[in-house]
């Protein structure tokens, strides 16, 4: 009998925290009444109303909180939500028509046919625009060592478990000037299910073939070993309060005081940051089944080119460019207008840490959501 | 709480019928409303139980990725039921002797001035919300028990149980949460059952000159032995469906590992933490596998809590 009220209890406990965070990132925002940047072309948030709800991919979470917060200084009558509930569960609520637009880690593929449902569902061929861009830092704790150069071999060996101390000679080997502990590493990866792994293992797949044996996966791999923690918090968390000599993988934005890896692109080490993060689009080829309206990209993380940071990723946002009913269009399009406005990007990175788009690519998604009609 | 074991001696009888008609409109009414209640209740069972069912059996030939590395199904579900079995189990041995402690704490040995505060507190545990336990591990227990499992790791490594690459957030962590978090339950029903021990048998024992102690060994277990395995079955159902703390708490990867040990890194992972933790980014195959394990797990909790109830009314009767 008891066991029930547990739950019950358990619930509404959880929703009234999410409800109260919510608030606080709104109110935070709203106090900001200079916002940077210029709104872009004020006439589409002209006379909106309603509600847009949208959802998906946890990692652009807090970006779309700033963006929401921001499109209610501009367009106060539409209220829009973005439930972070993870991108598949994003992926099928826009094709259930559940939510208007969605935010994905992955873009629309035909492996398990969402591209067909999507398009179904839109009419036509669904909008994807690399909405956030993120560089995922190797974050690290280890007594007296600030710098700590990685080549992408050695990365993918300490995360294998194939390294097992600091003081290894191949990491000795890029970082001469530090003195690395006699400790055992104690890598920290997601429990959960991720994008961030995905694209964590995605670049290690890439450019450590040979020591990651493992593929491109969501769930960390258990051959693997180390130690789990839920949420780019928790590992976060775990890195910094656990034991010392830890090393994991997160958001740049989500690092705080830790210590920062430089990773070996060509010949030089690079750090993560919004700039060198938003270079990979420029340098990585489309992928299969980009169009008009699909900006999509495989991820060249094997590039040598200077100042590109190659652990990111990359979120995209779904929208149709037609919609049954035009008020929905109207939403949708002032939205999507407002995050990919100098006002929005600013915010984004700003607020979230994610990388403004390049100039290039974001005329080219411009013109993508201007044509959003009923 | 009281009412699935108390048979309700106390209850007033009724008092003589006198020649009215039996029913009225009240009567009716709340017959009418008990009975809808009580079906909605199974409606709502047999509903979760269908809907388990046709989401999950599509899992039943899933493999490779629908199965998070798993070669086929029944390895996947056995990995998790052996997780979630585990770390329940460890929870229980650790919930019984302080629960039985605290309930003849209550029952019998405090002063009734003492053993209503402490009851009452026990039982606003229960109230706590499965989040702020997981935070409270992950954030307060967590770190605190990490000297103990090094000392236990440097002395005892030769015993699997403390064998590995040593993490506070490891089962037994978990483990002590999910203990607990069972307390409450299964203090509240042992104190009710140590307190139907009928008085006459009690002071039999002390005129024989029994210390309080062995008139509880000798009067109050062999009573209450059948409402105590009860009591904790039903603390144990409580313990596998666990999920927040779990999730929070628990060093995991994957399905978990099959291992006995409970203070490292590496783990066995619990069905109800699986599901927390992955449900939100999958998609397709995956959420039928995730249903599957579901039923698992619906399906285990309902045999813990019936084989309670079960020994708990069996019990009642011979009493």
């Amino acid at each position: 009998m008891k066991r029930t009220s547990f739950r019950s209890i358990a619930a509404p406990a959880i929703a009234t925290i999410a409800v109260f965070s919510l608030a606080a990132c709104g109110g935070g925002n709203d106090s900001n009444t200079d916002l940077e940047g210029d709104a872009g072309d004020t006439s589409v948030y002209e006379g909106l109303s309603g509600t847009l709800a949208g959802g998906g991919a946890s990692s652009q979470g807090s970006a779309q909180d700033a963006w929401i917060a921001g499109f209610s200084t501009v367009a106060s009558g539409v209220t829009v939500t973005y439930d972070p509930q993870g991108s598949g569960a994003g992926r099928e609520n826009f094709i259930s028509g559940g939510y208007k637009f969605a935010g994905t880690d992955a873009y629309l593929s035909d492996e398990e046919g969402e591209l067909t449902e999507a398009t179904k569902t839109c009419g036509t061929a669904p909008i994807q625009i690399p909405n956030y861009v993120s560089p995922i830092a190797v974050i690290f704790n280890v007594d007296g060592v600030e710098n700590l150069n990685l080549a992408p071999d050695v990365l993918a060996d300490i995360f294998a478990g194939k390294i097992k101390k600091w003081n290894d000679p191949r990491i000795v080997a890029d970082n001469k000037d530090e003195k690395l502990p006699n400790a055992d590493i104690r890598p920290v990866h997601r429990s959960d299910e991720s994008g961030t792994t995905e694209n964590f293992t995605d670049y290690l797949d890439a450019v450590a073939k040979k020591n990651w044996t493992a593929g491109v996966v969501e769930t960390w791999p258990k051959q693997f070993g180390g130690e789990g923690a839920k949420g780019t918090d928790g590992v976060v968390k775990s890195v910094t309060d656990g034991e010392k000599n830890a090393i994991g993988y997160a958001d740049a934005s989500k690092a705080g005081d830790l210590g920062v890896a430089k990773i070996k692109v060509g010949d030089a080490f690079v750090e993560p940051s919004a700039d060198a993060a938003a270079k990979i689009l420029e340098v990585s080829p489309e992928a299969e089944g980009a169009g008009d309206t699909a900006m999509i990209y495989d991820l060249d993380h094997t590039t040598t080119e200077d100042g590109v940071y190659p652990i990111v990723l990359t979120s995209y946002l779904l929208a149709c460019q037609k919609y049954d009913d035009e008020a929905t269009a109207k939403q949708v399009k002032g939205y999507l207008t407002y995050i990919l406005s100098d006002q929005g990007q600013t915010i984004g990175s700003e607020e979230a840490g994610s990388a403004p788009l390049s100039d290039d690519l974001r005329t080219r998604a411009q013109e993508i959501v201007a044509k959003i009609g009923s | 709480m009281s009412t699935m074991v108390d048979p309700g001696p106390e209850a007033p009888e009724a008092p003589p019928v006198e020649a009215k008609p039996p029913t009225r409109l009240g009567d009716l009414l709340f017959s009418k409303v008990s009975l809808v209640s009580g079906l909605i209740v199974i409606l709502f069972l047999a509903g979760v139980g269908t809907f388990l069912l046709i989401q999950g059996l599509p899992a039943l030939d899933a493999s490779g990725e629908a199965t998070y590395g798993e070669p086929d199904i029944w390895k996947f579900v056995g990995m998790l039921l052996y997780g979630t079995i585990y770390a329940s189990l460890i929870a229980i041995v650790i919930v019984t002797p302080l629960a039985v402690g605290l309930a003849l704490v209550i029952s019998h040995y405090a002063p009734k001035a003492l053993a209503k505060p402490v009851g009452y507190l026990v039982d606003l545990l229960a109230a706590v919300p499965s989040v702020v336990f997981g935070l409270w591990g992950l954030e307060v227990l967590a770190p605190k028990l990490l000297p103990a499992y090094k000392w236990l790791n440097e002395h005892f490594s030769w015993i699997p149980l403390f064998d590995g690459s040593v993490n506070s957030r490891s089962l037994l962590t978990a483990s002590i949460v999910l203990a607990l978090m069972a307390l409450p339950i299964v203090t509240a029903l042992l104190r009710e059952i140590f307190a139907q021990t009928p008085r006459a048998h009690e002071e039999a024992a002390l005129a024989l000159g029994a210390t309080r102690w062995e008139m509880i060994r000798l009067a109050v277990f062999p009573y209450a032995r059948s409402g105590m395995v009860a009591a904790i079955l039903l603390g144990l159902g409580r313990a596998l469906g666990e999920t927040m703390a779990v999730a929070m708490v628990l060093s995991a990867t994957g399905t978990g590992y099959l291992t006995l040990s409970i203070i490292s890194a590496e783990n066995p992972n619990t069905i109800a933490a699986f599901i927390a933790n992955n449900y939100a980014n999958a998609s397709g195959d995956k959420i039928n596998t995730m249903i599957f394990a579901g039923l698992a797990l619906f399906l285990l909790t309902f045999v813990v809590n019936f084989a309670g109830r079960w020994i708990a009314t069996r019990g009642q009767n011979k009493g």
